[in-house]
């Protein structure tokens, strides 16, 4: 057997040190010493360190929530991908693939261009029940009395997305000025605005589909045989499926509502794990939720620092790391396929 | 063991198994022959509950298959697919664990289980290999120590499918993989069920033979009288020649 002892250890501290990062990253210079036990303050509710209190308010309100939701978002993204992969047997689905980001997305327009001025969490609060329904749609269509087909589940997917991005399109072309920048900024995603709130519901929903996933590991790798295969060992095929993709549709719907739509890191960071440890489902999906916290979190760190004082949104940081790391895998691909 | 009853199957409202009544005993190796699209790969599915019966029932142990809890059916009947496309790289060990899904033991016992069915298969040293990468014939006989482990807490004799197990292998494995199936009838009172087209692999393995045309058994029984000029001729278009082979119990067909 392989010694994977160091695994654990170095990922945790590299989730560390990315947390820390993190926080003392922004325009305002708060020295680590002085994060590190504001950071304390806030976790205590004691006056432990000596930090200034609009430097404490900076650390309570903005960049602690934002780096929590930076990694549970990234967390969330990543094992949703993992699993999506897992259930397609093809380690280039993106989580995005039943329809929910495109469903969310055209939920978001509508309440951005349509009823301006009605709130955030509407949008966000559209964004996730139209991810939910769309996801619900596609698995109607590709659903029949002899169980679900994969590839029809694939080919709804791809058509219902196609028919949100005409519905975008329209409501791209009857937005104000205002409403289109709004619209483009939501769907390059961003962690700048968040919220308490949104990383309560996002760390909710990750711990739901974290403890179900792994419940579901062996499963997941029993699917990976084929659906016979699977039920031949006594997984419940048909069940099991839709319990994970309602738990993705879940997931990356309040991921979506939270932070708008930030691609890549579903499909690359499965993939970088199971280059370094294999497809065991039972090791892939926490590893991969550590590494996504990480590398979300470190793409927003780079999206508040490489502009800066101004701020770039972190799904074209993720999109500008993970496209050619996709076009890396995709080759390859190739090279085994042929 | 598992009785069949009047079953017929249709796809796609084509008749492909018509009125089948077979009994497969435990202790026993079934084999079923027949040609190309004659429906002995549906008729296993139909053992497995891959394809639904359009008429009559099948039971195991006095009880019809569809009152089986999955996970306990999978302790007792195990198929071994015609081909496996596992694409993930898993290790050799990984994809025989497996096998462990239905069954309840520590991590420990599951790992010494995995041990023992891969040095059954002569897999010991392949053992941290990407399947992938494997030959044909290796993958089928780790996709066989897969199934093997399945089967490992059946508190009855368990079912064996194997649907043209020996279509990969060499010769030698061909007659390993046989022996094997043999030996878990007669010494470890499991029930098998083979896919074979090899007539001479089959009347030399085989305990009862079974001969499919058309979705319809035209016979049945050892292979002295099943495997007959007449029926192989009348079956497969095809006229042997027979050779009485010294030390040989059954007649060589080429
Ligand atoms: N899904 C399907 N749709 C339509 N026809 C089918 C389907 N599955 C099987 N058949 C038909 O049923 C018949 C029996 O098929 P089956 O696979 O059982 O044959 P077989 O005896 O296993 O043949 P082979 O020796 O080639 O494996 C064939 O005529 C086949 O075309
Ligand atoms: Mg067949």
């Amino acid at each position: 057997m392989e010694n994977r002892a160091w695994l654990w250890p170095s990922i945790l501290t590299f989730l560390v040190i990315t947390c820390l990062l993190s926080i003392v990253t922004g325009p305002l210079q708060i020295a680590p010493l002085t994060s590190f036990n504001a950071v304390l303050n806030w976790a205590t509710h004691l006056e432990l360190g000596a930090v200034a209190p609009h430097e404490q308010l900076v650390i309570n309100n903005v960049r602690l929530p934002r780096t929590l939701l930076a990694m549970t978002v990234g967390a969330t993204l990543a094992q949703c991908g993992a699993v999506m992969q897992g259930l397609f047997r093809n380690p280039l689905a993106d989580p995005g693939i039943i329809g929910v980001s495109s469903g969310a997305a055209l939920g978001a327009a509508i309440c951005i261009v349509l009823f301006p001025g009605s709130g955030e969490y509407s949008v966000a609060f559209g964004a996730f029940i139209a991810g939910l329904i769309t996801t619900l749609v596609v698995y109607r269509l590709a659903s029949s009395s002899s169980g679900t087909s994969v590839v029809l589940l694939l080919l709804s997917g791809v058509a219902i997305a196609a028919l949100a991005g005409a519905g975008i399109g329209l409501l791209t072309y009857l937005a104000d000025d205002m409403a289109l920048r709004d619209l483009t900024l939501w769907q390059m995603g961003s962690i700048a605005g968040a919220q308490w709130q949104y990383v309560t519901l996002s760390l909710l929903a990750l711990l739901l589909i974290s403890w179900q996933f792994y419940r579901s590991s062996k499963a997941l790798n029993a699917l990976l045989l084929g659906e016979a295969e699977a039920r031949h060992l006594g997984v419940e095929v048909d069940k099991l499926k839709f319990k994970l993709i309602f738990l993705c549709a879940v997931g990356v719907g309040i991921s979506v509502a939270a932070t708008g739509i930030i691609g890549f890191i579903g499909l690359v960071v499965p993939h970088i794990v199971r280059m370094i440890i294999g497809p065991d489902h039972k090791r892939l999906l926490p590893i991969s939720a550590v590494l996504g916290a990480i590398i979300l979190a470190l793409a927003d760190v780079g999206a508040r620092s490489l502009v800066a004082p101004s701020e770039l949104p972190v799904g074209l940081v993720t999109a500008m790391l993970g496209a050619p790391f996709f076009i890396f895998m995709l080759l390859k691909q190739k090279n085994r396929l042929i | 063991m598992i009785d069949i009853k009047h079953v017929s199957v249709r796809i796609n409202h084509k008749p492909v198994l018509t009125n089948i009544n077979l009994h497969i005993p435990s202790g026993k190796v079934t084999a079923l022959l027949g040609p190309n699209g004659a429906g002995k790969s549906t008729l296993l599915k139909s053992l497995s509950q891959e394809v639904q019966l359009d008429a009559g029932k099948i039971t195991l142990n006095d009880r019809p298959l569809q009152d089986f809890d999955r996970l306990e059916l999978a302790k007792h009947l195990a198929v071994l697919p015609q081909h496996a496309s596992l694409t993930f790289p898993f290790a050799v060990h990984e994809v025989v664990a497996m096998g462990l899904y239905p069954l309840t033991l520590s991590s420990k016992q599951g790992m010494e289980l995995v041990d023992e069915q891969l040095s059954r298969l002569a897999l010991t040293s392949l053992k941290y290999r990407s399947y992938p990468t494997l030959s044909g014939g290796e993958k089928q006989r780790v996709q066989l120590a897969r199934v093997l482990t399945q089967l490992q807490q059946a508190q009855r004799p368990p079912v064996l499918l194997l649907d043209e197990p020996t279509s990969a292998l060499d010769l030698a494995q061909q007659h390993r993989v046989l022996s094997l199936a043999k030996e878990l009838a007669h010494q470890h009172n499991y029930a098998v069920v083979v896919v074979l087209h090899d007539l001479n692999q089959a009347s030399r393995y085989g305990d009862n033979l079974v001969i499919l045309e058309r979705g319809q058994i035209v016979s049945q029984g050892p292979a002295r009288t099943t495997l007959t000029p007449q029926t192989i001729k009348q079956v497969w278009q095809y006229e042997p020649q027979i050779v009485n082979a010294p030390g040989c119990e059954t007649p060589l067909l080429f």
